[in-house]
């Protein structure tokens, strides 16, 4: 075993990687770059080292530097986790080259399966299901519509050099080929610096089905059994399960046996996974290998019981695989959820920000968190917004599933917009209980969960109205005067107010009435007792349960019964004087990079015609007219990275009487 | 300190009675109290509501630091008087705090009346003003008023104290460094106009609040010129180009805002009296003095039942226990404010008054603030004690009670009756605040007692004529002079004269004398000169 390795990456999966090695007592070299200083995987690591500004491009990708960094370090070898230089065939090379170990597979398994359309042909030869499909090298747009023509609508237009979902375009009928051709390979040039695309039948309601394969270098594959990572979302995992639903033994063992067949065909070492498209009848094809941990590796360790870290650690050193294939199989169900930092209801924009407030539910045998941040950790806009990933295991997959939406209930997040509720109405939905899920269940649905917007429950506002009060109380009843007593008193009265609260677009006048001893909120007697950081009893008439607070009056989270609103209280004084922002649409949705603008300085536009592009966390963004009117002035130039909420120019409406 | 033994009964039939009468009495205060502030007609409040303007009592509690008390001054002003139409005189007075400052808050109620000033009102902000003299407290105006009640004019413009000496006051409130600070939310007409003009510091809400000598009728019927009254005296015009008004102010909250930043700004006053001991409640519950104070002001009741029910720890350390035992004296804390107690337990003799002229010498040489509990029928009276100069005695304590410099703070129990009422410091010997239990009675004397005195100077009258004047003719003489004292002895005519600062529950006595106490700490005490004792 190695006493000490170099970790190339950053977030959750840094330090899960520093998790395995202490308690396999190998010290952990952590790389970080400048707005990565105080991450949690820095924290976490023995050693850490600066590699570069924020960019990934000037940090974490500069493998010379990060080779450097593990010699000087004294680190034998190192893990390069997920994305990054995971599957960089040059890196492991310049490791191999420097004698420090990849923790990974040959340079030429990576070269063999990075090629897209050459591994295909390559898993052919060794009897791996295709999908029927062109992938030649005669690029010539004729000769791909030929070809696309033969395989039959719908088909899918694929960069060979492609991956995460990017330069992919589905083809419905023969006429609308050439043109989602071109746009592919603008895509596939400008992503990928090579526009060389492969075609291949579309099917229509496909199932993701993942084989986990390890191998060491003694010759032994295994396979680790299926992962289900059918829901996604604009070809982006979503949930993730194991095992899949509805696969039986005999499946299981041929896809298993495909993939083991996959690994062998390129003299595979290491954690690799064989990702097939599958349909109802049992049919599957081999899409590709990617020849590295997954994201999603938590759910086969659930239902394994196996560190695959310990695994790669342990066949990266030379041992022999920890288990014979006999010895291996599948206990209860897991199912894992990405935890974005996206907003649904804005089209799953990224949010970046501060975690004000990260409680996650205890960990116990059922219940995983993996995360490369902590309480008061800044989500940034440098990297992947991931904040965690939430993984349950139990006995079944209806119980995993009542388990991972109870998790999702306890989860608490402050600071940014996250999709955890998103993912518990895709957890709850009867598609996904069922079993059933496909890769275009979430776009299909999207409506059904998008979400509800029921009656705020009145706990809400009344958690809100007692917290305020207490604010009010911290901040007035200094020391002994009688004048600092906050009880409402009147001569011959008590004081009687009404509070109005918005959660969303709901609005609710909440009365207050103070009284010797209490308060009364909506006609109970109610009190807030503080409990443990941000915990709450609330005691309202004859109830009492606990809510969690976060935040000012002005935006207070309250956490109650597993359901979270945003309660906002309406501060008549604050609001006093506002004046309403017509600007409000001009200015930057979020922090970004200028890169485009559409239209000179005084310029007349319709309403809705694009102003200016702006590319954030890798999205392109377009500000369009709020009106038909003119653009006075712009106050960015392309190229000019703006904050939130930056105005970008000014516009004058038109009047609405031009034309009388 | 020594912890005063309660002897009362809770279970005994007497405390049941008492408890049941005076309890009827405080909801009866507490019904009149809410239906007052609900100010004027529905439809004149909803009109004002309507205009986008907050009522006064909201504009109020929007000014105070959220939740923390505002003690209201003669909250019922006015009460039954002019028809009984004139909500608390059509002004809301009283002591609150913003941020973290007491402050007198003199806010015109529109609702009623258009907030015009009667006789009544223009006492009411007169006394108002006293008060923030006397405490040194700023003063914030939140003016919504039409200014003089016309039809009264007589009694409202000319004289001292009239209209015009809001005026004067605010010159010399200002002065003596008295913060005084209009907002104008509504109209200040005519000599109204002086109130924004005279003050430091002034904020106008745009499109409410105007300010001007003449309205624009006026404006019309003198020059025949036709302006708005915006552009005569709006928000805009004042702030942008008379200057009258410092601040522009969009709404009624932006407006309170305003004068809440000012505030803020405001130098802290050290407090002049320290809480000494830390602030402790009675250990007998206050709600037990609805039983201690008999329905029959004729019977006697121990007033150390009632002192042990307003005093930190109900203890109380006696001053001359043994000597002149129809008056209380000894030394307290109210929510930890030290307190000098002069309370009746009967009537007043040469030896009480000596007694309590020698305490109140006390009090003013140590700067401890004088309570004064009244419930007094009066000084003896009968040859015995004119004889051994119970006038001189008397005039001793009330030469002490006027010129003791400390704050005084005056509660009527019982009775207050006669020259009693003046050494016990009665309204005429300005105690910083006076107020008023609603079982309580005032007037010179009692109404049989003066009705027996008329109808024995007419008896004589009569019979020197050698006529005959039956018993019946005799009730029916005294009838008329009963029923006005029973009238005039109220507690409620009292309070509508502002003869008190209001009437209030017994059991926030202590509550409210803390308040008052905390907002006297705000002014310095000055050194005491006495006047000459008549030895």
């Amino acid at each position: 075993m190695f006493k000490k390795i170099l970790i190339a990456n950053r977030g959750e999966i840094a330090c899960r990687i520093i998790d395995s090695c202490r308690r396999l007592s190998v010290r952990t070299v952590a790389v970080y770059s400048e707005a990565d200083a105080a991450a949690r995987h820095v924290r976490m690591a023995d050693e850490a080292f600066c590699v570069g500004p924020a960019a990934s491009s000037e940090s974490y990708l500069r493998g010379e530097r990060l080779i450097e960094m593990a010699q000087r370090a004294g680190a034998e070898a190192i893990h390069p986790g997920y994305g990054f230089l995971s599957e960089n065939e040059a890196f492991a090379q310049a490791c191999h080259d420097a004698g420090v170990i990849f923790i990974g597979p040959p340079v030429e398994a990576i070269r063999a399966m990075g090629a897209k359309s050459a591994a295909k042909r390559l898993m052919d030869e060794a009897g791996v299901p295709l999908v029927p499909g062109y992938h030649g090298d005669d690029q010539d747009a004729e000769r791909l519509q030929a070809e696309a023509d033969r395989i039959g609508y719908p088909a899918i237009i694929k960069a060979s050099a492609g991956g995460g979902g990017k330069g992919m375009r589905v083809v419905r009928s023969a006429d609308a080929f050439a043109e989602e051709l071109a746009s592919c390979q603008r895509e596939a040039r400008a992503s990928f610096g090579d526009d060389h695309v492969l075609i291949e039948k579309y099917l229509e309601r496909p199932r993701h089905i993942e084989i986990q394969i390890f191998a060491d270098q003694h010759g032994h594959t295994v396979s680790l059994f299926e992962r289900d990572c059918s829901a996604q979302r604009r070809h982006q995992k979503v949930v993730e399960e194991a095992p899949a639903p509805g696969i039986d033994e005999a499946q299981r063992a041929r896809m298993g046996e495909a993939a083991c067949n996959a690994a062998r065909a390129v003299d595979y070492v290491g954690a690799g996974t064989v990702e097939f498209i599958a349909d109802d009848s049992g049919a599957f094809y081999f899409m590709e290998m990617n020849t590295r941990l997954q994201v999603e590796h938590p759910v086969t360790e659930m239902i394994t019981g196996f560190d695959l870290v310990e695994w790669q650690l342990r066949v990266a050193s030379g041992e022999p695989l920890p288990r014979e294939p006999s010895a291996l199989a599948i206990d209860g169900h897991a199912i894992e959820v990405r935890l974005y930092a996206e907003d649904p209801a804005r089209g799953f924009l990224p949010s970046i920000g501060r975690l004000a407030h990260f409680v996650a539910p205890p960990a116990s045998a059922h219940v995983r968190l993996d995360s490369g941040v902590e309480q008061g950790d800044e989500i940034t806009p440098h990297y992947d917004p991931m904040i965690a990933k939430l993984i349950v295991w139990d006995v079944d997959r209806a119980a995993a599933v009542e388990r991972m939406l109870s998790a999702l209930a306890d989860l608490q997040i402050v600071g940014v917009r996250h999709n955890g509720d998103f993912l518990a109405r895709l957890i709850d939905h009867d598609v996904f209980r069922a079993g059933k899920v496909d890769t275009g269940l979430i776009e299909r649905e999207m409506e059904t969960l998008a979400p509800a917007s029921p009656d705020v429950p009145a706990v809400f506002f009344h958690a809100a109205a007692l917290a305020l009060l207490a604010d009010e109380r911290a901040r007035v009843a200094t020391g002994a005067s009688p004048w600092a007593a906050v009880d409402g008193w009147r001569l011959n009265a008590r004081q009687h107010r009404t509070l109005v609260f918005t959660a969303g677009d709901q609005e609710r006048e909440i009365r207050v009435a103070y009284a010797d001893d209490a308060l009364h909120v909506d006609g109970e007697r109610a009190a807030l007792e503080p409990s443990e950081g941000a915990r709450y009893r609330l005691i309202y008439g004859a109830s009492q349960q606990d809510v969690s607070l976060v935040g000012p009056a002005a935006a207070r989270h309250v956490f109650a019964a597993g359901a979270h609103y945003e309660i906002a209280w309406r501060d008549p004084l604050a609001e006093a004087g506002a004046v309403d922002d017509p600007q409000a649409e001009l200015t930057a949705p979020m922090p970004g990079t200028i890169v485009a603008i559409n239209h000179d300085a005084g310029a007349h536009v319709e309403a809705g015609t694009p102003i200016l592009v702006m590319e954030a966390m890798k999205m392109e963004l377009t500000i369009k007219a709020p009106a038909s009117g003119t653009v006075v002035r712009y106050d960015c130039a392309v190229g000019d990275q703006v904050g939130e909420g930056a105005e970008l120019f000014e516009f004058e409406a038109d009047a609405p009487d031009t034309s009388a | 300190m020594s912890v005063i033994a309660s002897n009362v009964s809770t279970r005994s039939d007497e405390y049941r009675a008492n408890h049941a009468a005076l309890s009827e009495l405080v909801g009866t205060l507490r019904q009149i109290t809410e239906e007052t502030a609900l100010g004027g007609s529905e439809s004149a409040r909803q009109k004002h509501i309507d205009r986008g303007k907050l009522p006064v009592r909201e504009r109020i509690d929007l000014l105070l630091d959220p939740g923390t008390p505002f003690l209201e001054i003669a909250p019922l002003a006015a009460h039954d008087m002019y028809d009984g139409r004139i909500a608390a005189a059509g002004v809301v007075a009283g002591i609150g705090r913003i941020q973290g400052r007491e402050c007198v808050i003199v806010a015109n109620d529109a609702t009623v009346k258009g907030g015009t000033y009667y006789p009544v009102t223009v006492k009411k902000h007169l006394r108002a003003q006293e008060i923030a003299l006397d405490n040194r407290l700023p003063c914030v105006y939140l003016v919504d008023s039409g200014g003089a009640f016309l039809p009264m004019q007589d009694e409202v413009f000319p004289d001292r104290d009239h209209f015009g000496r809001i005026f004067y006051n605010q010159s010399n409130l200002s002065a003596r460094g008295i913060p005084q600070i209009a907002c104008v939310m509504g109209s200040c007409t005519a000599g109204g106009a002086y109130v924004p003009a005279m003050s430091d510091e002034a904020v106008i809400v745009r499109d409410q609040g105007t300010i001007f000598l003449g309205g624009p009728p006026l404006v019309k019927a003198a020059t025949g010129e036709e302006v708005s009254a915006e552009d005569l005296g709006g928000g805009d015009v004042h702030t942008r180009l008379s200057g009258v008004a410092d601040h522009l102010a969009e709404n009624d909250a932006h407006a309170l805002s305003i004068v809440r930043r000012i505030v803020g700004h405001l130098p802290v006053a050290t407090p002049s009296i320290a809480q000494s001991a830390p602030p402790e409640p009675p250990i007998y519950d206050s709600d037990e003095l609805y039983g201690i104070v008999p329905a029959d002001l004729s019977k006697q009741f121990d007033i150390r039942e009632v002192i042990a029910r307003i005093v930190d720890g109900s203890r109380l350390d006696e001053f001359k226990a043994r000597f002149g035992t129809t008056l209380v004296t000894g030394f307290a804390h109210v929510h930890g404010y030290p307190v000098g107690i002069v309370a009746n337990n009967g009537v007043l003799f040469s030896e009480s008054a000596v007694k309590g002229a020698h305490f109140v010498e006390l009090c003013a040489q140590r700067r401890i603030p004088l309570l004064f509990l009244q419930n007094i029928s009066g000084f003896m009276v009968g040859r015995k004690y004119e004889n051994e100069g119970i006038a001189r005695h008397g005039a001793k304590l009330v030469t002490a009670v006027a010129t003791a410099q400390v704050p005084k703070f005056t509660v009527l129990v019982g009775g207050s009756y006669g020259a009693g009422n003046y050494g016990m410091c009665g309204r005429a010997y300005s105690p910083r605040f006076l107020w008023s239990w609603p079982n309580s009675r005032i007037s010179v004397m009692g109404g049989e007692q003066a009705a027996r005195v008329l109808a024995t100077v007419r008896r004589d009258a009569v019979e020197a004529r050698g006529e005959h004047w039956s018993e019946a003719d005799e009730a029916a003489f005294k009838k008329p002079t009963q029923e006005q004292f029973e009238t005039q002895s109220s507690p409620y005519y009292a309070t509508a004269r502002l003869w008190d600062d209001g009437i209030i529950d017994p059991a926030q006595t202590r509550r409210t004398l803390g308040l008052g106490l905390a907002a006297a700490a705000n002014a310095p005490i000055a050194e005491t000169r006495f006047g000459i004792f008549r030895m």
